[in-house]
C-alpha cells in the first residue's frame, strides 16, 4: 500500500464524511470508501479524471476552486477535508485552507516541498527552474503556481491560528525515509499535514 | 436508412399498449377512470428484475426512443445515440423501458383520444397533467412489468425532471437517477417562451378552443410557430451560426418577407413537419407540466429540504452552451443534493449544440455517461 494512503487512512474513522478537493482519478476516495467505510465527495476539473471517478463509483463534482469557490458547502458539513497535491495549484492556498477548516473539523493537506535539497541544488548549480519527481513540469507549463516549503506552510498555519496535529514526510515516491524525518525541510519531498482550527480537537 | 441496420442498433422494435382500468387521481384534482400507455422495451429483463432502466421523454418525445419501427424507417428513435448495444445505456445489459406519457399524442391516452364518457376526443377537457402524475403512472407501469426497483431512471430536459421527481416520490423504487440538461424549476424566461408557444397555438383561428377535432382541422400555423420558437431555444447561437450563418437561399436580397435566409426555411420546414405529427392540445399540456414543475414549492422554495426523502444516487449532467436550462440550473440542483447529503456526481460537458446537446453524442458526454451506467450495471449484476 502506498505509504501516504496508509498514513491518511489511519486518520479517517469508519463512517467519516470526507471532501476531497482536487480528487484526481478518485484513487484516495475509492480507497477510503472501501477500506474505511468513509462517505463523501471529490471535486475535480479534469474531464478524464471525472469520468474515471464515475466508473469507480466515487461521487465526483466538477467544480473549479479558483473560479467557483466552495460556497456550496455548508460550515462543518464534513469530518475531514482532504487536499492532496493540489494546494500548490490553486490561486489562493491561504483562502482554501480557511475554507477547508470552515467545512471540515479537520484538514489533511499534502504538497511538494520546494526546499528539498535536490531542488535547491539544481537551482544553485544550473540556474534553471528545478524539476523533480514531485514537480515534473517546465516553469511555463506547470500547474503548480504557488510553490512553498514546509517552513513556509507552517509559518502560514501559525499566522492563521491553524494547529498542526501531525506531520509526516515522505519522498517523491511516497516512501517513508528516516533521513527525511530528521531534516524534513531539506530532505523531505512531500509532506502530509493533519490540521485543525486552534480550538479544534 | 440503408438496407442493413447498424450493429449498435436495437433493431426493429414494436410498441406495446398497456391498458389500465383502475382510476388514477391527478394533481389537478381530476381523475382518469381508464387510460392506456404506449411502451417500447429494449433488451431483456433479468431474473430478479434488477436491470431495468426507465427512459423519460422530453417535451415532444414519446415511446420510440431507440431502433426502428420498420426497415423503411428513415430515422431511428429519438435517443438512439445513447440506447443500444455498447452504447451508454447498453441494451446487452439493461432492460430499457420507454413510454409515451399520459396526455401525449403518440398512442397513450391524451387529448386526441376518445373520452369514453362522450365518445368524442377529450380535446380541452383532458385534465392538465403534471410531472408527478407522469411519475405515478410510470410506477403503475413498473408494477405491471414486474419491476419493483429501477436500476436507473434516466431523462433529459423534461425527462430529467421526471427522474428527479421519481427520486422524491418513490425513493425506494430506484437506485440511480440520471438527470441530464434539466432544471429544478423553470425561470420566468423559460415560462415566457412556453407562453409564446401556447399563444401561437390558441390564437390560431383553426384552434376552436381546443375543439379542432370536431371541425376536421388542426391549428397548423400555431403549432408551427410554437415549434419554431421552441426550436430556437434548443439550439445555441454558435450551432445555428455554424449550420446556416447568414446564408441566403438565392444569391441576392429580395426585399420581401418570404424565407430568404437558410435559417428561415429550416425553421419553417421543421415547424411544418412538427405540425403534421404533434397534437396542439398535447403541446399545451406538456409546456404547462414544465411550468408547474417545482419540487421545492411545498418546502418554502428550499430544494434541499425537498430532497431529504431521496435515497438514490444521482448523476447530473449539463452542457456548456445550453441556455434553455443552463449549467447553473443543474448546479442549483446539485447543491441542494449536497446540502441534503445525497450522493451526487456532476459534470458540465463542453459541447456547442445548446440544449439539444443531450441528444448528440460527444466523446466526453458518451464516456462519462457510459462510465456511470457501466458502474450501475455492475452494481445490479447486469
Amino acid at each position: 500500500m502506498r505509504p501516504d494512503l496508509e498514513i491518511i487512512q489511519n486518520w479517517i474513522q469508519p463512517g467519516h464524511h470526507v471532501l476531497d478537493l482536487g480528487c484526481g482519478d478518485g484513487t484516495l476516495l475509492d480507497f477510503l470508501q472501501r477500506e474505511r467505510g468513509a462517505s463523501g465527495f471529490g471535486l475535480e476539473i479534469n474531464p478524464d479524471h471525472i469520468t474515471t471517478c464515475m466508473a469507480k463509483g466515487v461521487a465526483v463534482i466538477e467544480q473549479n476552486l479558483d473560479t467557483q469557490g466552495l460556497d456550496n458547502f455548508d460550515d462543518n458539513s464534513f469530518d475531514v477535508v482532504l487536499m492532496t497535491q493540489a494546494l500548490q495549484a490553486v490561486r489562493r492556498p491561504d483562502k482554501v485552507l480557511d475554507e477547508m477548516l470552515r467545512m471540515g473539523r479537520e484538514g489533511i493537506v499534502t504538497f511538494p516541498n520546494f526546499a528539498h535539497w535536490r531542488l535547491r541544488w539544481g537551482l544553485a548549480l544550473s540556474g534553471r527552474m528545478p524539476e523533480s519527481e514531485a514537480l515534473p513540469y517546465k516553469w511555463y507549463n506547470t500547474p503548480n503556481i504557488r510553490l512553498c516549503t514546509f517552513k513556509d506552510f507552517e509559518a502560514l498555519c501559525r499566522q492563521k491560528g491553524i494547529r498542526i496535529k501531525s506531520r509526516r514526510v515522505v519522498d517523491g515516491k511516497h516512501q517513508n525515509s528516516w533521513l527525511a524525518r530528521l531534516w524534513p525541510n531539506l530532505l523531505g519531498e512531500i509532506a502530509i499535514y493533519r490540521i485543525t482550527r486552534e480550538n479544534g480537537t | 436508412m440503408s438496407d442493413s441496420l447498424p450493429a449498435d442498433s436495437v433493431g426493429i422494435v414494436t410498441p406495446q399498449t398497456y391498458r389500465f382500468d383502475t382510476p388514477i387521481d391527478l394533481a389537478c384534482g381530476q381523475a382518469l377512470d381508464s387510460y392506456q400507455l404506449v411502451v417500447e422495451t429494449y433488451g431483456e429483463l433479468n431474473e430478479d428484475a434488477s436491470n431495468a432502466v426507465l427512459i423519460c421523454h422530453a417535451l415532444s418525445g414519446h415511446h420510440h426512443a431507440a431502433g426502428y419501427h420498420s426497415a423503411e424507417e428513415r430515422k431511428p428513435g429519438w435517443w438512439d445515440s445513447c440506447i443500444g448495444p455498447g452504447k451508454p445505456i447498453d441494451t446487452d445489459r439493461f432492460f430499457v423501458v420507454s413510454l409515451n406519457n399520459l396526455g401525449g399524442c403518440h398512442g397513450s391516452t391524451g387529448p386526441n383520444s376518445n373520452n369514453p364518457k362522450t365518445d368524442k376526443p377529450y380535446g380541452p377537457e383532458f385534465p392538465v397533467v403534471t410531472v408527478q402524475d407522469w411519475v405515478k403512472s410510470q410506477a403503475l407501469l413498473a408494477d405491471r412489468l414486474g419491476i419493483q426497483c429501477w436500476a436507473a431512471v434516466v431523462g433529459g430536459s423534461l425527462g430529467g425532471m421526471q427522474a428527479l421527481q421519481w427520486s422524491l416520490d418513490y425513493p425506494d423504487r430506484l437506485r440511480h437517477a440520471v438527470v441530464i440538461a434539466s432544471t429544478p424549476r423553470l425561470t420566468a424566461q423559460n415560462i415566457a417562451f412556453n407562453e409564446v408557444a401556447r399563444q401561437a397555438i390558441t390564437s390560431d383561428q383553426e384552434f376552436h378552443g381546443g375543439r379542432y377535432y370536431d371541425h376536421g382541422v388542426i391549428p397548423r400555423r400555431g403549432l408551427m410557430l410554437a415549434r419554431m420558437v421552441g426550436h430556437i431555444t434548443y439550439l445555441s447561437d454558435a450551432s445555428m451560426g455554424e449550420k446556416f450563418g447568414r446564408e441566403l437561399r438565392d444569391q441576392a436580397y429580395k426585399f420581401g418577407f418570404d424565407a430568404e435566409f437558410q435559417v428561415e426555411s429550416y425553421l419553417r420546414y421543421q415547424g411544418e413537419r412538427f405540425s403534421e405529427t404533434f397534437d396542439a392540445n398535447t403541446y399545451l399540456l406538456m409546456t404547462r407540466a414544465l411550468d408547474y414543475f417545482d419540487p421545492a414549492h411545498d418546502f418554502g422554495g428550499d430544494l434541499a429540504r425537498a430532497m431529504t426523502t431521496a435515497q438514490c444516487e444521482f448523476l447530473v449532467l449539463s452542457f456548456s452552451t445550453d441556455w434553455r436550462f443552463n449549467p447553473s440550473r443543474s448546479e442549483e440542483m446539485v447543491n441542494a443534493m449536497i446540502a441534503a447529503r445525497k450522493r451526487v456526481s456532476y459534470a458540465e460537458i463542453d459541447a456547442p449544440w445548446g440544449h439539444d446537446a443531450f441528444l448528440i453524442p460527444t466523446p466526453r458526454y458518451t464516456s462519462a455517461f457510459s462510465a456511470y451506467m457501466d458502474r450501475v450495471a455492475r452494481e445490479v449484476g447486469a
